[in-house]
């Protein structure tokens, strides 16, 4: 075999070492498992943009709560298909709504879970009625409102209007 | 108020058959080349062997796909390509033997034990279903590891050879023990510190900054120590003591943090090796080889000179930057090319070039052994993985380090590469552990986590209004 072949063999040979380390590091770098930990409050001050949008940035990031049962029926009306939490320590939270209430408030078997000194253990509840939704108080001590008023009865929640519940606000979304 | 999301995680099977691939790709070439080398043409069972090579790598790939999904797709192929270039190196060595009239087969010999090592990984892999089973066997594993360590000293059992009392002789196969203590203890240390870590991290008085641990939890430490210095006195084996000692230190700063056990290790280490090197010929004969390596008197002296070393040096010299090329060099004129100074003999054939490529691969598995130590959830786990990694970059460390007089010379094997059949298959199971340790690391984690904002529970029981229930919300979190 001639010289020349000898040495092209001999650093092709090399070549071959180093793309197994190199790519070998490059697996590395794209294999990233475990948990990754997002400072809510700093995220806040780096992106004070519209509540909307952060809270649709956050849908994707947390396929985990991705909705996988919505039920049909409420995805096929033109009404409200989440409640958006836009302002508050749970900015950008998204509660999928199905046909069922949703419950806020501090105790942890409540469906929307506030980490909130000025909201009550049981504080309020989201209801599909006759194609809307409405918002009932459940004897809180700090009220919740409905676009500034603060309801006694429960109360239909047009799309987008804000309800603030303690330091949260939440809005329904289509 | 943070958010703690689970990334999500590739399972890395496919990554891994490709990496895999491209490993056996240079064992084969390295085969081949080191067959075309010295004899100018294309070893005749290169195919043979490529497809050996290949149905063991492809076997354990497809156990790791069956009992261990989620394993890390790295440790493997990085495995599988250390062990094909050392297979090829000990190959092309039995050929330069062969032509100065010294039949050996070392190259069959570590073929065999390379395929009883696979297997056995994939049977650690395949047996051992969760590695916190071996939490159960902490103090078995430390009577098992002192009774190897000690088995070269029963009369009629131990052999000694190049005068280390190291091995043991059974029906004919000779094998060397410690390299199976050292897992033994590395379990045993894991279970231990993980029970104990809390008294040895907390407790007891700090001064100048550094937390002291009480005299009486200074006890276990003594008793290793004791045991190393024993395994240095009566065995007269460098390497298995400094291997047992730093990897007991490794583990104790991995479960304590403190510095302050770092520190006082070292002394008692660095006080062993000076009293070892006044009373003990052997010893002292290593560091002056060490020191003075170049002096012609201590060249030319046998036993206990630094001939070996020196061309060993002028090996690697000889190489290069890029290297001779397989089975262009003369690494047979270094004793023992084959096991303890395999790396010179990488170093003269591939050159700095390739040398540090199988360097790195050795970082890289360290690496994925330390990620899989955070990883892992459980404080044995990580306490393992660690150690385990730890293991094989010392021992890397204290081989290539003689080697190019770094420090003085020990008798440890290069894990993978250098011939020897205890240490390949003992590497391979520490490789097995570490694969199935990763698998529990990178596994998501189970979907029944407490959740801010559970998917809104759609009413199971018909017609009622309470759904605001936790069993409700559990059965929505799926």
């Amino acid at each position: 075999m001639s010289e020349l072949t000898i040495t092209l063999l001999r650093l092709g040979y090399l070549a071959l070492l180093w793309v197994l380390v190199l790519f070998a590091i490059g697996v590395l770098r794209r294999d990233l498992y475990g948990t990754r930990i997002t400072d809510r409050r700093r995220r806040k001050a780096a992106v004070p943009a519209a509540a909307a949008a952060a809270a649709v940035a956050t849908e994707p990031a947390r396929p985990e709560t991705a909705p996988t049962r919505t039920p049909r029926s409420a995805r096929s009306g033109s009404g409200p298909s989440r409640l958006v939490v836009t302002e508050g320590p749970l900015r950008g939270t998204i509660v999928p709504l199905g046909t069922s209430s949703v419950l806020i408030g501090r105790a942890p078997g409540c469906t929307l879970v506030l980490d909130d000194d000025y909201s009550s253990s049981r504080h309020a509840r989201i209801f599909p009625q006759d194609g809307q939704w409405l918002v009932e108080d459940l004897g809180s001590t700090n009220g919740t409102f409905v676009a500034d008023q603060r309801v006694e009865a429960p109360t239909p929640v047009p799309t987008g209007t804000p309800v603030r519940v303690g330091q949260s606000v939440l809005e329904l979304q289509r | 108020m943070a958010t703690v999301q689970p990334h999500r995680v590739r399972a890395g099977r496919g990554v891994e058959l490709g990496l895999l691939l491209l490993a056996l790709a240079i064992g084969v070439a390295s085969y081949a080349l080191a067959g075309i080398g010295t004899t100018d043409e294309v070893p005749p069972d290169v195919i043979g062997y490529g497809l050996g090579m290949a149905a063991l790598a492809i076997g354990i790939h497809l156990v790791l796909r069956w009992r261990a999904p989620f394993a890390d797709p790295v440790i493997l192929p990085i495995t599988v390509a250390l062990n094909g270039i050392g297979l090829a190196m000990i190959y092309r060595i039995d050929f330069a033997y062969a032509a100065r009239g010294r039949e050996d087969t070392f190259a069959q010999r570590q073929l065999v034990w390379t395929a009883v090592s696979v297997i056995l990984a994939a049977a650690v892999i395949v047996f051992l279903r969760d590695h916190r089973t071996l939490r159960r066997y902490t103090y078995t594993a430390m009577i098992a590891g002192l009774g190897l360590v000690l088995l070269p000293l029963i009369p009629g059992l131990g052999v000694s050879i190049n005068g280390a009392n190291i091995w043991v002789r059974v029906g004919g196969v000779g094998f060397q023990p410690a390299e199976f203590a050292k897992i033994a203890f590395a379990v045993f240390f894991a279970g231990y510190l993980v029970t104990h870590r809390d008294t040895l991290a907390l407790a007891g008085p700090k001064v100048l900054g550094l937390q002291l641990p009480r005299p009486r939890d200074l006890g276990p430490i003594l008793i290793v120590w004791g045991a190393s210095v024993a395994v240095l006195v009566l065995e007269r084996d460098l390497g298995t003591s400094l291997l047992f000692f730093g990897l007991f230190v490794a583990m104790l700063y991995l479960a304590t943090e403190r510095l302050s056990w770092v520190i006082i290790c070292l002394l008692l280490f660095v006080a062993g090796a000076v009293i070892a090197a006044g009373a003990f010929s052997h010893v002292a004969a290593r560091f002056d080889a060490w020191l003075h390596a170049f002096d012609p008197a201590v060249f030319d002296q046998s036993p206990g000179g630094s001939g070996q070393l020196v061309r060993g040096l002028f090996g690697m010299a000889s190489g290069g930057l890029f290297g001779t090329g397989w089975g262009q060099g003369r690494p047979d004129l270094v004793p023992f090319a084959e096991s303890d100074f395999i790396v010179a003999s990488l170093g003269e054939e591939l050159g700095l070039t390739g040398l540090l490529a199988i360097l790195l691969c050795y970082a890289i598995l360290t690496e994925r052994g330390m990620r899989t130590a955070i990883g892992v959830r459980d404080g044995f786990g990580k306490l393992l993985a660690g150690g385990l990694a730890f293991i094989v970059a010392l021992q890397t460390f204290v081989v290539v380090g003689g080697v190019t007089r770094i420090i003085p010379l020990t008798g440890l094997t290069t894990p993978f590469i250098a011939y020897g059949g205890s240490s390949l298959v003992a590497n391979w199971v520490i490789v097995a552990l570490l694969l199935r340790i990763s698998d529990e690391a990178r596994r998501p984690a189970p979907s029944m986590k407490p959740s801010l904002t559970p998917v809104a529970g759609t009413p199971v029981v018909g017609g009622s209004n309470e759904d605001d229930q936790p069993t409700e919300l559990m059965r929505g979190v799926r």
